[in-house]
């Protein structure tokens, strides 16, 4: 498929990245010590921080990759958001900022050496260095492939330009820079996509004309007629939906494991946070993030759910096919833009579906360089320098991140099963992460012998249980699970889909975290007195106090009105 | 830090929105039907974004005037 951009379409491109690259260099006179460059000197208001929050997630996978899952699975997709997402964020801005902020610790693995000790940081800090520039280099690839498809660019220069404007605007203003342009990209995404929404549901005849066109979807795919348009009533079997998940593995597994995981531990989403100009913005930051996440499925998921009724009333012509004869899903959002968006109004769509992809690649970039230079650079290569030294090394190991970004990017273009095996190893370090955390953080007693431990054996638990498990229809191997079992010969657990075997590896690893770091920390002897740990842990830290403030700045306030309101959301799409 | 987000947002969709009013003013009609189902969507939604972008700016130069003259 070829989208045709006109010379108006590039105008807007090209206006857009010049005040892109405007910001970076308004901000660069205000980066005058490391604090400022990796933690924006801790001034942003809230209302940025929150938006820069949940942009610093809407990268490709969440845009490209949602309206594929709205079209795979229907509305059940929206469970990311309304089961997983909001509750972290919710979680996250009430109980756990106050430690994330109040201990004044410039990182995530930093807050893990403050609360256990180096060689907990050390590492969560290299695990997640080496992570942060495969996404950022993976996100580089897929929109240098995507520009190859629709717009017949050449490869080498989609990746040479993402790389320079993303570059340039770090380098010069660093996280202030990002947070800057991702709120930028966040209006951007909304305001691009929302006219696409609305003709694509006019076009489908509605609402109710959608439900009625999705019951056949589901019934040529043997469910029943409502699975692609109620997200909970076909949950009470694996076999009964098309994500291959029950209620248990999806509330578990995706609900706390992955999503409190994700959202809570993460440095990549938590330095926006962390670069609050208070306590109390701090804490609001993932509370208003929480605001338009909850809408967000009707701008990415819905697009994928009209396409794919499209796709049959229109006798599977509108998406493309796929060598195997089923629709390539990840082309829904481009065929939707290309059938919907007249020239004009494309240029702005293409430049929102651009900007996901870049500001994904600067979060990634942005999260590496502050954890390579105070966690790594500071703590084991060059202690004890001067802070210009540190402003400077943050600036260069923006070029470093970006140069292996881009070798990354070409790796995925020639080994794409080394990518895969990449993203799969990663999962398993970050799904134990949240149960070190949690014990961490209301549970004194947990040592720093019990959270190294606990996450070596919660990563060793998830790749043990992955040998032992496979997905029906899958070849057993490294990639896709079954290997040890097949080997040992012994029982091997059989998943429907790959999201079901996904859900359960995350239940086993997490619980492996957690039953070796509890069991672990009462077997050694305690490392931090409690007054190293004041602060820290949630009976030694005082409560924060929010009584002066008005009632809407009131995290506690806040989070109970989000929370009622996705659980309606949930009962409306029940 | 004496700078106002909402003003370089304000600037940018004031302009995108006062661009695609105009190409959707004078453009010819036959796109529309090929594409956005009869709507001169370059029209409406030009609007829309241009309504935003003056209210950001609105926002940014109030705000701006609360605060007195940012500083040296």
């Amino acid at each position: 498929m070829h989208i045709q951009l006109g010379g108006i379409d590039y105008a807007i491109l090209l206006i857009y990245f010049g005040f892109v690259l405007s910001i970076g260099w308004i901000l660069k006179r205000y980066m005058k010590g490391s604090t400022d460059f990796f933690l924006s000197g801790r001034s942003i208001p809230a209302w940025v921080t929150g938006l820069a929050f949940i942009s610093a997630n809407l990268g490709a996978q969440e845009v490209i990759g949602m309206a594929a899952d709205g079209a795979k699975y229907g509305i059940m997709t929206s469970h990311f958001y309304w089961v997983g997402a909001i509750p972290a964020m919710v979680f996250l801005a009430i109980f756990m900022m106050p430690f994330y902020y109040g201990s004044k610790a410039r990182s995530v693995p930093e807050y893990l050496k403050l609360r256990f000790d180096e060689k907990t940081r050390g590492l969560n800090a290299i695990s997640f260095a080496v992570m942060t520039v495969f996404s950022s280099g993976i996100s580089m690839h897929a929109l240098a492939r995507l520009l190859e498809t629709l717009l017949h660019w050449n490869y080498n220069f989609s990746i040479a330009i993402s790389a320079i404007i993303v570059l340039v605007y770090i380098f010069l203003g660093g996280l202030t820079s990002a947070i800057y342009n991702e709120v930028l990209q966040f209006f951007m995404i909304v305001l691009g996509f929302s006219p696409l929404v609305i003709l694509a549901l006019k076009d489908v005849g509605g609402w109710h004309a959608l439900v009625q066109k999705l019951s056949v979807v589901a019934t040529d795919q043997h469910f029943a007629a409502g699975t692609w348009t109620d997200s909970w009533k076909h949950m009470g079997n694996y076999a009964q939906n098309p994500m291959g998940a029950d209620w248990f593995s999806m509330v578990a597994g995706l609900g706390f494991v992955l999503s409190f995981g994700y959202w809570c531990t993460d440095f990549l989403v938590v330095q926006r946070a962390m670069a609050a100009d208070s306590m109390s913005s701090a804490r609001r930051t993932p509370l208003i993030a929480a605001v338009p996440k909850m809408l967000f499925p009707a701008l990415v998921i819905l697009p994928g759910m009209i396409a794919i009724a499209l796709h049959y009333s229109s006798g599977k012509t509108f998406l493309p096919l796929g060598a195997d004869g089923t629709p390539d899903y990840n082309m829904t959002i481009p065929v939707l833009l290309a059938k919907y968006m007249p020239t004009g109004l494309l240029g702005v769509g293409f430049t929102a579906l651009m900007a996901s992809f870049m500001s994904g690649m600067a979060g990634n970039v942005t999260a590496f360089n502050t954890v390579w230079t105070y966690d790594i650079y500071q703590s084991y290569i060059a202690p004890s320098k001067s802070d210009t030294h540190y402003l400077w090394m943050g600036r260069w190991a923006t070029v470093f991140g970006i140069l292996v970004s881009i070798g990354c990017a070409y790796l995925a273009r020639q080994f794409n099963s080394i990518m895969d095996m990449l993203q799969l190893v990663f999962s398993f370090v970050n799904a134990p992460l949240f149960a070190t955390f949690l014990l961490g953080m209301f549970w004194k007693r947990a040592t720093g012998h019990g959270a190294f431990w606990g996450l070596l054996g919660g990563t060793c638990g998830a790749a043990i249980f992955q040998g032992m498990s496979m997905t029906t229809g899958q070849p057993i191997g490294l990639l896709k699970g079954g290997w040890l079992a097949h080997s040992l010969g012994t029982h091997m657990f059989t998943y429907n889909s790959e999201m079901g075997q996904t859900l359960w590896i995350a239940i086993v690893a997490w619980t492996s975290c957690f039953v070796l770091t509890l069991l672990i920390s009462l077997a050694t002897a305690r490392n931090k007195t409690d007054d190293q740990l004041k602060g820290l842990v949630y009976s030694l830290t005082p409560k924060p106090e929010t009584a002066h403030e008005p009632w809407y700045k009131r995290p506690v306030t806040l989070g109970i009105i989000i929370l009622a309101a996705t659980v309606v959301l949930n009962i409306i799409f029940w | 830090m004496n700078f106002d987000l909402r003003l370089p947002i304000g600037i940018m969709f004031s302009l995108f929105g006062a661009i695609l009013t105009i190409f959707g003013a004078v453009s010819n009609k036959e796109i529309y039907e090929q594409h956005s189902l009869g709507i001169n969507i370059n029209l409406i939604w030009g609007i829309v974004l241009l309504v935003f972008g003056l209210f950001m700016l609105f926002l940014a130069l109030k705000g701006g005037k609360k605060n007195g003259p940012p500083k040296p």
